[in-house]
């Protein structure tokens, strides 16, 4: 891995990085894809996270959508874990709760392949400093 | 591709349930049908919006407008207004809305919540180095780094008035300055993540979910004060953290951004961990220090303090985990922009973990100054099962029980003290009913005989007393003289502990003591418990009337203790009852109660 050795060079990283993002955010880019971002702190592992984790990841490539399964801190949503927010190019992220395999795969053929939403979504409630 | 073109969300969180929103639903549902729109927007169910006292919520999609206190009556005109026509529903909207914000994505009057300590939680991918960096990470250090003296950081970080969020809440700023001026051949920053009390998973929550905004902190820290080495006490029992952890100075070490000549700028620092055993003790700083050292985690006496003579008898700077995570975003921000946040003596946020008997549970982060009422009853959703509330216990072991009294009270580090209780690290455990506060006391109090390290007389011996007398009022062998005992000896411990443990560990009995009186009067004079949690004063009866002689209790119970023939009323003989609540349970007539 290159060093990062200026202030410079770490900001010319940033907004490449970043670039990359809103390449994958972007509805009108061929390369835009699904995000699924999987709550995964010691609580949502506990309640099953890694398996939700794993058939998103499997099951995005069996059904052939493209898309990436990151895993992320606490959401905060602790009583509704595991929880999961999904970016699809184009909307404002949704996030999903007490979600198990039978939601994920209601997740995947319901709302990313029709829009359509589930039950139990989870409003966001907070105001995030992060431009 | 989507088949619906709009989305009508309604909150199904307990608050909204409970004023009709599973009605209104359905009136949706038929409503759309009727009209033969059901094809074209769909009705769902979402969770708790955090909006409670002004439920039902109601939110539109796409356009995002926010309906509150809606009524199954509403309905119809919600549809034909807002979806049919497209105008909005002006009576139902909040009141803000005339300011012109009729969006939730601009209702930022209507969150409760802002995000600063937990930016990153639930956003990036904690290991991948490269995420946060995209999210503007390592930008402080850099800016630190290159645009600020040492002495303008710090200045920074006292203008923005941010606070110990570990509990003390002593001025960080201030604290930096002290490490910065002392003299010393290898200065340390330290990274106390030791968290202990019952019920909090902050700090955990934050090195989970963004390991990298701390150690940019600590190398920020680092620069102020002139320290290259930094060190991260956590407590072995929090494996996934230690690992994000580990990953994390791994990536930042790879990037160059921890390790020699930082960016260029000639600044070397670097982290390592410390894992500790567990011991509530050792998140107080002397205690800290000496257990990193490899010797018994006990404390003592300050001054000297860390700043002058901490680890290996060199200056150090102790901060906790959520201290940290809010510099960055100081550094890169303002401190003007943080300061006006939160009230004038308490800026910015604080990170609460909600628990108990509480809807939402869950991590939630608040400006300061916002009142226990909108936590609890908004944010957190309101009392599980509709029950009452009853207190709230704010920070752990060390703090006090707040109660209805106390709800409209705006939460920061002075109003807290006053009030008998402390911020703490930020632990908020809520009770109702059903809970008795004795028993809460003793609860905390066996945590506190457990935790004691034992060094000072006053810690090691009072607070087992203090155990052994609420013991004995709960078994129902308590008198009025207790009492005075309890608050005697609370003080005594208060004033003659060496550290923070003893001083603060007679805080659940005395808060208790002032806000419920009326509770331990009537353990010691009447031998009642009203929320039923003491069983020694509890008495299980057979109701004659009720009783159809059908043996079941007499079958169930453990030792024995119900005579009767079949179908004769049953008795149970007190003496020999262990309580067990058996018999209860399997009566069908509902013929046994509790008095």
């Amino acid at each position: 891995m290159a060093k990062v050795k200026t202030l410079a060079d770490l900001r010319k990283m940033k907004s490449e990085l970043r670039s990359k993002i809103q390449v994958r955010e972007n509805p009108e880019n061929p390369e835009s894809i699904v995000q699924i971002k999987v709550g995964m702190a010691t609580s949502g592992i506990a309640s099953g996270a890694k398996e939700v984790y794993n058939f998103f990841t499997e099951e995005l490539a069996k059904r052939n959508l493209s898309g990436i399964t990151i895993q992320v801190g606490d959401m905060g949503y602790c009583y509704a874990e595991p929880t999961v927010e999904v970016l699809v190019p184009g909307k404002d992220p949704i996030v999903f709760g007490y979600v198990d395999v039978k939601k994920a795969d209601q997740i995947i053929e319901k709302y990313i392949k029709n829009g359509e939403l589930l039950d139990g979504i989870i409003p966001p409630n907070y105001q995030n400093i992060n431009e | 591709m989507s088949k619906y073109k709009k989305h009508i969300m309604v909150c199904g969180g307990t608050g909204c349930r409970a004023s009709e929103s599973d009605t209104i639903v359905e009136k949706m549902k038929k409503e759309l049908e009727n009209r033969n729109l059901d094809k074209d927007v769909q009705v769902v169910i979402t969770g708790c919006f955090g909006l409670c006292e002004k439920g039902p919520i109601v939110k539109m999609l796409p356009d995002n407008t926010i309906y509150t206190e809606v009524k199954p009556v509403n309905v119809t005109e919600i549809i034909d207004e807002h979806i049919i026509k497209g105008r909005k529903v002006k009576s139902l909207l909040p009141a803000d809305s005339y300011k012109g914000k009729t969006d939730s994505k601009n209702m930022d009057s209507f969150k409760k919540q802002i995000r600063i300590a937990l930016k990153n939680c639930g956003f990036i991918n904690p290991e991948v180095i490269d995420e946060y960096i995209a999210s503007n990470g390592y930008e402080a250090l850099g800016k630190a780094l290159m645009e600020y003296t040492p002495e303008q950081t710090i200045d920074i970080i006292k203008k923005s008035g941010l606070r110990g969020r570990g509990g003390g809440g002593f001025p960080t700023g201030l604290k930096w300055e002290f490490a910065a001026k002392s003299k010393g051949d290898q200065k340390y920053v330290v990274c106390n993540a030791d968290e202990g009390d019952p019920g909090a998973f902050m700090d955990r929550s934050i090195l989970e979910g963004d390991p990298h905004s701390v150690l940019e902190a600590m190398a920020i820290c680092g620069y102020t004060m002139g320290a290259t080495e930094g060190l991260i006490y956590i407590r072995a029992e929090y494996p996934l953290a230690i690992e994000r952890l580990q990953i994390a100075i791994k990536q930042a070490r790879e990037y160059g951004l921890l390790g020699k000549n930082i960016l260029g700028s000639g600044f070397d620092f670097d982290i390592i961990l410390k894992l500790g055993a567990g011991a509530f003790v050792c998140g107080e700083e002397t205690a800290l220090i000496h257990s990193m050292e490899g010797l018994r985690g006990e404390p003592t006496i300050k001054p000297p303090f860390p700043a002058e003579s901490g680890y290996n008898n060199m200056p150090t700077n102790v901060n906790n985990v959520e201290t940290f995570a809010n510099i960055p975003t100081i550094i890169n921000k303002g401190a003007e922009w943080f300061a006006s946040i939160g009230t004038k003596k308490s800026t910015g946020t604080k990170v609460f973990a909600l628990a108990g008997k509480i809807n939402n549970v869950g991590l939630i982060e608040v400006p300061m100054g916002t009142t226990l009422r909108e936590v609890i009853f908004e944010i957190g959703g309101g009392i599980q099962d509709g029950k009452k509330f009853k207190a709230v216990q704010t920070g752990g072991p060390s703090g006090g029980c707040l109660t209805e009294k106390h709800l409209d009270t705006p939460i920061d580090f002075d109003n807290l003290i006053e009030a008998g209780s402390m911020m703490g690290s930020g632990g908020m455990i809520v009770m109702d009913e059903d809970d008795c506060m004795v028993s809460m006391a003793k609860f905390y109090l066996d945590f506190t005989v457990e935790e004691s390290c034992g060094k000072c007389a006053p810690c090691r011996i009072g607070n087992k007393r203090l155990y052994e007398t609420l013991d004995k009022i709960t078994q129902g062998k308590g008198t009025e003289a207790d009492l005075d005992l309890l608050r005697n000896m609370s003080h005594v411990i208060k004033d003659t502990s060496l550290c923070g443990l003893g001083q603060t560990s007679p805080n659940p009995v005395l808060s208790t003591l002032d806000n419920f009186w009326d509770e331990y009067i009537a353990h010691v004079k009447d031998h009642k418990c009203e929320a039923g949690q003491c069983k020694s004063l509890l008495q299980y009866n057979i109701i004659a009337e009720d009783c159809v002689g059908c043996t079941a209790c007499a079958r169930v119970c453990p030792v024995g203790c119900i005579a009767g023939e079949k179908k004769e009323v049953h008795i149970i003989d007190q003496s020999i009852c262990i309580k067990c609540g058996a018999c209860m349970d399997k009566c069908k007539f509902n013929a046994i109660e509790l008095i």
